[in-house]
């Protein structure tokens, strides 16, 4: 509602502005607004230069919203990324982090995942849980992120098991050149490489649901359990646009627009096969 | 003449004096110079260490300009190929520092961290700036004017994909040609007279997050460089290649099969923990080592006598330690390899099993002592666990092992065994807050080179005064979203102050004197037989020390920190003229070049939460400064 308010007030300042200008026209469209978005060009399912992901789609349907265009600044989610793009003032949003980061002023959260288990139907597993023995004797894939002492949440709950022997670390950075690299881990899945991989939801449906990548095999993907392992290792993560701090405007006009649309937004991670873990959208009672 | 100093051997909690070692400084011609400042040094020990010797000064006579005494060229950041950092020049000496004027300045146009030496050949300078990593030539003989700038075609898309670090560490000099690497990857050879290029070696690949931050070392005709990204998944190499053609003669990984490692028939290391089949592998899970790490992103020495090159490799990643059991080798290690072959001939692992983010690249001095009545052939190297180990440079044993720092990490090294005694309540674990950290990731002593002077005896350490509170139980990075890692803060040690710039007594295995400074000290050093020694800090102040006392003994404030390696040059006109570039940035400057939220105290890998200050004392610019008598 704030929002519409300040639209129209903007509106009326520029056809004041128009008036004045002294050329008797009638009053010319506004320049578009724009909505300055900070993405990655190649990291499908969130989003590509080709403008295929659906945090592309979501960035589009909030700039309807403000009544404005989308500008993209494309740098790879890397380290970094932050601050050489939302930090550095060439954007103004970033289309999907944890609600929970420090890096940057989030928005409410417009949907909750979780890491899933991965694998192939033709395989005759049945993993659900960290915890299953059958898991030591399978060949695990995991995800690979840094040498801080901290790495994806899987890597850490099998460890902490004791699983190491039979895991296989993929880097979330791969080879930039070649399409989406994260996405090496359902490749290596469907190629057979490893029996299992646990991977964070959004990519994980999105590859399972396009059969073209995984002909051999349709493939399972199971949430994993539990949702928060010991000591303290959640594998649900609520997920946020964010700002830079200080832009209370514009959070103030995201947090309006996810309320708004989060049935069309929910529709749109539906088509995306983003597996969802209760959160936004599908916890109205919540609200 | 020598020093008599105890043998020490560290345990925790108790320190046992071993055997009196007494340490002579050899010494060579080159390295004596009476001069009026040294009679007036207060304590007689240091009158009697004017003589030096620096292994390696005949060896750096085959790198042209540097046959005999100093002939006043800077032809690798190190000076010489003992990295001593030490020039003969005298004529800024004690007692005309304070008369130390701005000769001349050159703006490098770039906002970037300049961690790059200059170099200094006849009457050209040369000065690699960061990322794009232009190569600018400047006419001594005419204050600095532009002579050319070479602009290395380079991957646009690298400062994306290669992170945190866009800095240079500089170039190397050789045969008329100027050798040095560029941050996507490339080594570069350009004609040092025209700014053509001769030849260009594509190493890494900037799009699997490997990049090339290091100085490159000429040596008997190779190009010596090293790969970055460890945190990357990236597994680490040294490489040689050809200086007249670039083609790679060899190269050696730091993880993997012996025959990939280039460990074969002449690998004989000192220590048992060091032996055995295939450790690259076996020390790791099955196939870990293939994103192992253990990159070559420092320093490289050179023995022309032992025919043997000296490095270190980075730390293990990107594993977290939980899925990495065992020591992970090579990686927190010192390799000697031949300089030929690069057939590993020693290698010590100061870090088993990394938990801190302690890289072993730091650098190595190479010096001629003589140890319990023996002269050994020693390389000094400070870790970035805060030990300062002497090895004996034939066989990779450890001689002595001192904290320089303050550290509770680990407790002593045995040398008898080389291990080094962890310290159980500071293993870093999932779900477990460890506080007090000390030192923190960067060490204590990240890449910023030391100097030795052969006058007094002392080596020059800028260094770091960091601790950091490991929250590992708020994990929770996302594969794909990587934005989130562990938090990890850091803030200043013990004392408050986040650097200091130290004097270590090599003999008495303590500090002689010592500068507290408000940042950690990010610039190299250097040291002259003038008895000054040279050093920046973060705030921007470059400073002249009197090199047997500390005492300050002038400074000038810069237009933004300095964390670049200063150097000593003897112009055209015959006067000695000391640059240094200034240009904050790097992973400690990262608050200002990065122009990250100084709220955010988990930026840049937890550093930012020591450096929110930093933003108020200074900002970015890259800008050479030049200074002599009047």
């Amino acid at each position: 509602m704030c929002s519409r308010f300040r639209r129209i007030g903007l509106l009326g300042l520029l056809l004041a502005a128009a008036a004045c200008s002294g050329k008797a026209v009638a009053p010319a469209a506004p320049a578009p607004r724009e909505l300055r978005v900070c993405a990655d060009p190649n990291n499908l399912p969130y989003s590509n230069r080709q403008l295929e992901g659906f945090e592309n789609r979501l960035a589009e349907m909030a700039a309807r919203d403000l009544n404005a265009r989308v500008r993209y600044t494309w740098w790879p989610q890397h380290r970094g990324f932050i601050r050489n793009t939302l930090k550095a003032g060439t954007c103004d949003v970033v289309m999907g982090l944890p609600s929970s980061v420090e890096l940057a002023l989030t928005t409410r959260p417009y949907y909750r995942s979780t890491y899933v288990f991965v694998y192939r139907r033709d395989r005759g597993i049945a993993v659900r849980s960290f915890d299953d023995p059958a898991l030591r004797k399978l060949r695990i894939g995991v995800q690979m992120i840094g040498d801080d002492g901290i790495n994806s949440p899987p890597a850490h709950a099998l460890a902490n098991r004791g699983m190491v022997r039979n895991v296989v670390g993929y880097s979330v950075y791969d080879d930039y050149s070649k399409p989406n690299p994260p996405a090496r881990i359902m490749e290596a899945v469907a190629r057979g490489d490893v029996d299992v991989a646990v991977v964070w939801g959004p990519l994980a449906g999105w590859f399972a649901a396009r059969r073209s990548f995984h002909p051999n095999a349709p493939l399972e993907l199971v949430p994993v359990s539990p949702q928060i392992d010991r000591p303290f290792l959640p594998f649900v993560f609520d997920m946020s646009m964010g700002v830079r701090r200080g832009n209370d405007k514009l959070h103030a006009e995201l947090d309006a627009f996810l309320e708004r649309r989060q049935p069309e937004i929910d529709a749109l991670l539906d088509r995306y096969g983003v597996p969802r873990a209760g959160g936004p959208g599908s916890a109205p009672a919540a609200t | 003449m020598f020093y008599r100093v105890a043998r020490k051997r560290r345990f925790p909690g108790k320190r046992v004096a071993g055997t009196a070692l007494c340490l002579i400084l050899a010494l060579t011609a080159a390295g004596c110079r009476t001069r009026s400042e040294s009679q007036k040094q207060p304590t007689p020990k240091a009158t009697s260490t004017q003589s030096a010797s620096v292994a390696g000064a005949r060896v750096a006579a085959q790198v042209p300009g540097t046959a005999g005494p100093d002939d006043g060229q800077w032809l690798m950041p190190a000076k010489n190929y003992a990295s001593t950092r030490y020039s003969e020049l005298g004529e800024i000496n004690t007692q005309t520092v304070q008369n130390l004027k701005v000769a001349w300045t050159f703006s490098t146009g770039n906002t970037r961290g300049e961690e790059a030496a200059p170099l200094i050949v006849g009457s050209t300078m040369y000065v690699v700036a960061p990322f794009p990593n232009f190569l600018y030539a400047l006419d001594l003989a005419n204050a600095g004017a532009l002579k050319w700038v070479y602009k290395p075609p380079v991957d646009s898309s690298a400062q994306g994909v290669a992170c945190c670090d866009q800095v240079n560490r500089g170039a190397a000099y050789a045969d008329g040609k100027i050798f040095y690497n560029t941050l996507d990857g490339q080594t570069a050879a350009v004609d040092a007279a025209t700014g053509k290029e001769v030849w260009r070696t594509r190493l890494g690949d900037i799009n699997k997050g490997e990049s090339i931050t290091m100085a490159p070392l000429v040596v008997k005709g190779k190009v010596l460089v090293g790969n970055s990204g460890g945190e990357f998944g990236v597994r680490g190499w040294l490489t040689a290649l050809d200086a007249g053609t670039g083609k790679v003669a060899w190269k050696a990984f730091t993880t993997g099969p012996d025959k990939e490692v280039l460990i074969g028939a002449g690998y004989q290391p000192f220590y048992a923990k060091e032996k055995g089949k295939d450790l690259g592998v076996s020390t790791w899970p099955p196939d870990a080592w293939r994103l192992g790490g253990g990159t070559v992103w420092g320093w490289i020495s050179y023995d022309s006598e032992l025919n043997l090159i000296y490095y270190g490799t980075g730390n293990a990643g990107p594993w977290n330690a939980a899925q990495r059991p065992g020591d992970n080798k090579w990686t927190s290690g010192l390799f000697a390899r031949d300089a030929d072959t690069g057939q590993a001939k020693w290698f010590y692992q100061m870090n088993p099993h990394d938990l801190f983010d302690y890289d072993g690249v730091n650098e190595n001095i190479l010096l001629d002592l003589e140890v319990n009545g023996h002269r050994r052939k020693v390389l000094i190297h400070p870790d970035r666990n805060g030990v300062l180990y002497m090895l004996d440079r034939t066989t990779g044993e450890v001689l002595s092992a001192d904290p320089f720092s303050f550290i509770n990490t680990t407790a002593g090294v045995d040398l008898k065994t080389g291990h080094i005694n962890e310290v159980e309540s500071k293993k870093t674990r999932l779900g477990e807050v460890v506080r007090e950290i000390c030192p923190a990731a960067p060490g204590g002593k990240d890449w910023q080179p030391s100097a030795f002077s052969p006058r007094t005896g002392l080596l020059y350490l800028p260094h770091n005064n960091l601790c950091m509170d490991f929250q590992g139980a708020e994990a929770n990075y996302i594969a794909g979203t990587p934005f989130v890692g562990a938090n990890v803060r850091m803030y200043p040690g013990p004392g408050g102050n986040r650097g200091f710039f130290t004097a270590w007594d090599l003999a008495a295995h303590k500090p002689r004197w010592q500068i507290r400074e408000r940042f950690p000290a990010w610039s190299g050093a250097l040291v002259t037989s003038g008895d000054v020694v040279f050093y920046g800090t973060m705030d921007g102040w470059f400073k002249a020390l009197n090199a047997v006392t500390g005492e300050e003994l002038w400074k000038f404030k810069t237009g933004s920190g300095i964390i670049g390696q200063p150097v000593t040059y003897k112009g055209p006109d015959g006067k000695q003229y000391v640059a240094i570039l200034s240009g904050v940035g790097g992973w400690s400057g990262a608050v200002v070049a990065g122009n990250l939220d100084p709220r955010d105290a988990t930026g840049a890998l937890g550093f930012l939460g020591a450096m929110p200050d930093l933003p108020k004392y200074t900002t970015a610019g890259g800008e050479l400064y030049v200074f002599a008598l009047p």
